[in-house]
């Protein structure tokens, strides 16, 4: 009977995936001046925009800008779809993670169009979102996101987007 | 529109945190209708490859200008929310161009303004965005 081959240790994929994820964050500055981070659990990303006064739109109530809240979605969905294609080549191997910096990120898919609705007023205190890719072809994707800040079954946002996905590079034999 | 409500639109967007971070003034303003400039900067990049900024700053100024050309409305100037916005991206914005949005409130009910956008850099024959949106009609 073939043995199945032992698992990785728990750190190396660990590492493995987290660097992949920080690679795809880190190089883009306009996720840095909004303050977005990411957290990881297993393939699972979830959006993390931590408060800061620079997102207030209407000081007077105070809320969250609708236009920081926009681009707060369009990140989570631009990464979820990115690290859903590259999830496989980072699994099998077919991608190093340290060979990726900012001058060779992956290619990221481009926005088509972006729908927003505004379902309450964002609190001026941490918010987050979760996306969902609902088809990815060969060629263009549809994603979902959820925003919510103090009750998961509470949005105050949601969006749909389409991208056009990048020309996938055949990997070199 | 005369100069004191240009002046006094202009301080409100100015005053808007978020629309000032990322550089955003006053350019035009009329009866329903704004536009706003944002001007290019290193922090706005989406794709460190090409220096393009992000949809996400193009969307944050539709938004802006939208609600801008609602609160212009001599029957909505007591405020308004989005309600909805969407956003078609057609072109990547030359990098180091200002991006210019212009938005018109082309049907406005009781209760609720309809917004057309439109986003331009120094080609302005050429969009790089388009937008449509619902915003809310606050009254006195």
């Amino acid at each position: 009977m073939a043995r199945r081959p032992r698992p990785e240790p728990v750190q190396v994929v660990k590492q493995r995936r987290d660097a992949a994820l920080k690679a795809l964050v880190d190089g883009v500055p306009y996720i840095r001046f909004l303050g977005i981070t990411f957290e990881r659990h297993g393939d699972e990303l979830t959006a993390l925009l931590a408060y800061d006064d620079k997102l207030i739109g209407n000081p007077m109530l105070p809320a969250l800008h609708g236009g920081a809240i926009a681009a707060f979605l369009e990140v989570a969905a631009i990464i979820e779809l990115s690290w859903s294609y590259l999830w496989e080549d980072i699994e099998s191997g077919r991608i190093d993670p340290t060979t990726i910096d900012p001058q060779h990120l992956p290619r990221l898919p481009k926005t088509i169009d972006f729908t927003v609705d505004y379902l309450r007023s964002g609190l001026p205190r941490d918010a987050y979102a979760r996306a969902r890719v609902n088809r990815s072809g060969r060629r263009y994707a549809s994603v979902h996101v959820e925003a919510w800040q103090d009750n998961r079954s509470r949005l105050f946002a949601q969006a749909t987007g389409h991208f056009l996905m990048p020309a996938r590079t055949e990997p070199t034999p | 529109m005369d100069d004191k409500s240009f002046k006094i639109a202009s301080q409100f967007i100015e005053a808007l945190p978020h629309s000032r971070a990322l550089g955003m003034r006053l350019t035009a303003l009329e009866p329903g209708a704004a536009e706003i400039a944002m001007p290019y900067d290193v922090s706005l990049i989406g794709d460190p490859e090409t220096g393009v900024i992000h949809g996400g700053a193009v969307s944050a100024l539709m938004d802006t200008c939208g609600g801008a050309a609602v609160m212009s409305h001599p029957e909505a100037s007591h405020g308004t929310a989005t309600i909805d916005l969407r956003i078609d991206y057609m072109r990547a914005a030359t990098p180091g161009q200002t991006v210019t949005a212009r938005a018109e409130c082309y049907h406005v009910t009781r209760t609720v303004a309809f917004v057309r956008a439109w986003a331009m850099d120094d080609d302005r024959d050429n969009p790089v965005a388009a937008a449509t949106g619902a915003f809310t009609v606050e009254r006195a």
